[in-house]
């Protein structure tokens, strides 16, 4: 029990329609640390989450959350467990008939009895802790992208979890707001105590707040490790990502015939024509 | 085995799959109306459903009011202009009355409740869909089955009938309006005619049981069409479409049967 | 709050229109009248020939309406046609016992209905009594046919 992860994923098989999307992952995420997960995209880190999340099942294999198989639970004992993380989603998914405020005090309204003045203390100092206590009166439509996102985060903590999941969330934000951003996940990270699994591919800013690392490519873990030491993987996958070559095991051609042989067919079947 | 052979069991393959396909869909549809429509009441839930009462319902009247009284007015006319040749434009009320009560106040409100409605509730349950709004109510561990379908569902439920009453309410207006005002049929007989001939079971009652099956099926079609589109632009604006077309192709089968049963001594 | 509030409003009145409707339909156009269903009795008439008699047809005794007809059903033990009609309960015991039923036709084309006329027997009809004295409806055709073969002999 001493060195369990908080999330252990055992060999986990996963595959939609014809598409393997896993072929066997493992990865254990420890508590209280950034554990970040990469790879190149289309290669199911978003399915990942869901996977951890319950919102999906894989065809073999278990995900363990802190000793808790969550495809075994009862439909009511993973929504207590789902009490216990806090998702941001890509686009923010904030909830487009309630407004700011309203949008942060949702899960505390749905999960808790406390009066109305203790959630919106709740609120306001959640908001404060991303910066937008003044926006709270905005509906959802009126933010820009980082402020959506920064609300999705306040909404994602609102209810004080063990851990958050990320999901890719330096997606396109200008540099400012991913600035604030990897600020605020190091800080929420620090401050709560919190597990985080972090899904991305920009590299430069998770490499910034991970503790650790996996990389995803081809339905299998890669590599893994510390930042330092995937920085300087001998793997030539590793590094191509890692160091964003155009080229490399990942080819830069969709796959096809040579160009030389292309040509001359295609100069064959015109003649011929 | 010769080549046309396999190829019919090609085709017949096929054929099975779509159907499997179809009868699929229909499992998810009848299992995701079942879940959803019988979820627990709450107070949070009467809220919500009071909002969907206003989008659904209060802002349909409008639309189904005035469509409503010129219909009545039409009836009236094209009505006046046969019965007059058998001297019978007394019977004007009664007829204005049967046809609208029993038939073209439930499907008229229902075809353009499926228009206006129907189409914005598919939208927005995909919109919701499409920016991930559902897997993260589901992330906070909230059903949206039960806090975005449910209400949904039960205010389309409740309004069509409302605006089908209302829709023969100005249809009767409107008829009397063209009937007695303009063309000069006596008021008395009018109403009169129409009092000795519409009984309120029969033709009444009938025209709401209508406009309550025409009720579930259209909101049923438009929420399930939200919430079962595939989670882009385009999935979205094709299951709008969708939402119109099978509803409305529903309606009017639907009438049919239910015509058949009710009056049609089936 | 203040936009829920004549949202709820709103609601409250649409919902408030359905019922006046339901109430105006029920009223104005149905003639229902908010009086308890009245009592009825039944008579039975055997016809000959009960034309376009439907079920629900009125049943009148001097152009008022006292009743309607509750079903129509071939008797096999004489091959005719038994018309059920259900009366105001007030006329109970008040209509002689030789009373005669007719099937009519309102207008040229009109809808067919019974019409009752009392005669002067001093025993009355009761509840499940039969009416004896029967006259068939008009059938045009057949009026045509005897019209037509009167000509030819005269």
């Amino acid at each position: 029990m001493t060195d369990a992860g908080f999330i252990e994923i055992e060999n986990v098989h996963f595959s939609r329609g014809d598409t393997d999307i896993f072929r066997g992952v493992s990865l254990s995420i420890p508590r209280g640390k950034v554990t970040a997960i990469m790879g190149p995209s289309g290669t199911g880190k978003t399915t990942l989450l869901k996977l951890i999340g319950g919102q999906l099942a894989p065809d073999s294999g278990r995900v363990i959350i802190d000793g808790q198989d969550v495809h075994q639970l009862s439909r009511k004992a993973l929504f207590r467990l789902r009490k216990r993380m806090g998702m941001l989603f890509q686009s923010g998914a904030l909830f487009s008939d309630l407004d700011v405020f309203e949008n942060v005090a949702f899960p505390i309204r749905v999960h808790t009895d406390l009066p109305d003045a203790m959630v919106r203390d709740i609120v306001l100092l959640k908001l404060q802790a991303v910066g937008l206590r003044g926006a709270r009166h905005l509906m959802t439509s009126e933010l820009s992208g980082g402020m959506a996102r920064r609300v999705a985060l306040a909404r994602a903590v609102a209810l004080d979890p063990e851990l958050i999941l990320y999901d890719e969330p330096f997606v396109g934000q200008d540099p400012i707001s991913m600035g604030v951003l990897v600020q605020l996940i190091k800080r929420l990270n620090q401050a709560l105590s919190l597990t985080s699994v972090v899904v991305s591919h920009d590299i430069k800013e998770t490499l910034s707040i991970a503790d650790y690392l996996y990389l995803i490519a081809d339905g299998e873990v890669v590599a893994h490790g510390t930042p330092q030491s995937l920085d300087v993987h001998d793997d030539p996958r590793v590094s191509q990502f890692m160091h964003g070559e155009p080229d490399g095991p990942v080819p830069f051609h969709y796959p096809a015939k040579s160009l030389y042989d292309d040509i001359l067919s295609e100069d064959a079947t015109i003649r011929v024509g | 085995m010769p080549e046309h052979v396999s190829q019919s069991l090609a085709r017949i393959t096929r054929l099975g799959r779509r159907c499997c396909d179809v009868l699929e869909a229909l499992g998810r549809a009848g299992l995701f109306l079942v879940q959803s429509a019988f979820s627990m009441p709450s107070r949070e839930g009467f809220r919500l459903w009071l909002r969907q009462m206003h989008f659904v319902g209060v802002l349909s009247l409008a639309i189904v009011l005035v469509s409503g009284l010129f219909i009545g007015m039409v009836l009236a006319l094209q009505g006046y202009t046969i019965l007059v040749d058998f001297g019978a434009e007394q019977a004007l009320g009664q007829m204005v009355a049967l046809s609208l009560l029993r038939e073209l106040a439930p499907v008229v409100a229902a075809l353009l409740f499926a228009g206006r409605a129907g189409s914005a509730l598919t939208a927005e349950i995909g919109l919701m869909k499409a920016t991930e709004q559902l897997t993260s109510m589901e992330m906070i561990g909230v059903d949206p089955l039960r806090r975005v379908v449910a209400p949904r569902l039960w205010a389309g439920f409740i309004s069509l009938p409302i605006l089908t009453v209302g829709f023969s309410v100005v249809g009767i207006w409107g008829g009397y309006l063209v009937g007695v005002e303009w063309l000069g049929v006596f008021e008395g007989s009018y109403w009169s005619n129409m009092q000795a001939n519409v009984t309120f079971i029969d033709d009444i009652g009938n025209g709401i049981i209508k406009s309550l099956v025409f009720a579930v099926v259209v909101t049923w079609i438009a929420v399930f069409q939200g919430y079962d589109l595939v989670p882009t632009s385009e999935g979205i604006s094709r299951a709008t479409t969708r939402t119109v077309v099978y509803s409305s192709l529903a309606v009017l089968g639907l009438d049919f049967v239910l015509t058949a049963v009710m009056f049609g001594g089936l | 709050m203040k936009r829920s509030k004549t949202m709820e409003f709103g609601v409250g009145l649409f919902m408030l229109a359905g019922i006046v409707g339901l109430v105006f339909l029920g009223l104005r156009v149905s003639g229902l009248s908010l009086s308890a269903p009245t009592e009825t009795f039944r008579l039975e008439a055997n016809f000959a020939n009960i034309g376009g008699l439907k079920p629900r047809a009125r049943v009148t005794m001097a152009g008022v309406t006292v009743g309607r007809v509750e079903a129509v059903e071939l008797d096999t033990e004489w091959y005719d046609a038994r018309v059920v009609m259900s009366l105001d309960s007030e006329l109970e015991g008040q209509l002689s016992r030789d009373t005669t039923a007719a099937i009519l036709t309102a207008g040229l084309l009109g809808e067919q209905y019974v019409g009752l006329s009392v005669g002067g027997d001093p025993e009355v009809l009761e509840n499940g009594d039969s009416i004896r004295d029967t006259q068939s409806a008009l059938v045009l055709e057949e009026l045509i046919q005897q019209f037509v073969s009167t000509m030819a002999k005269g």
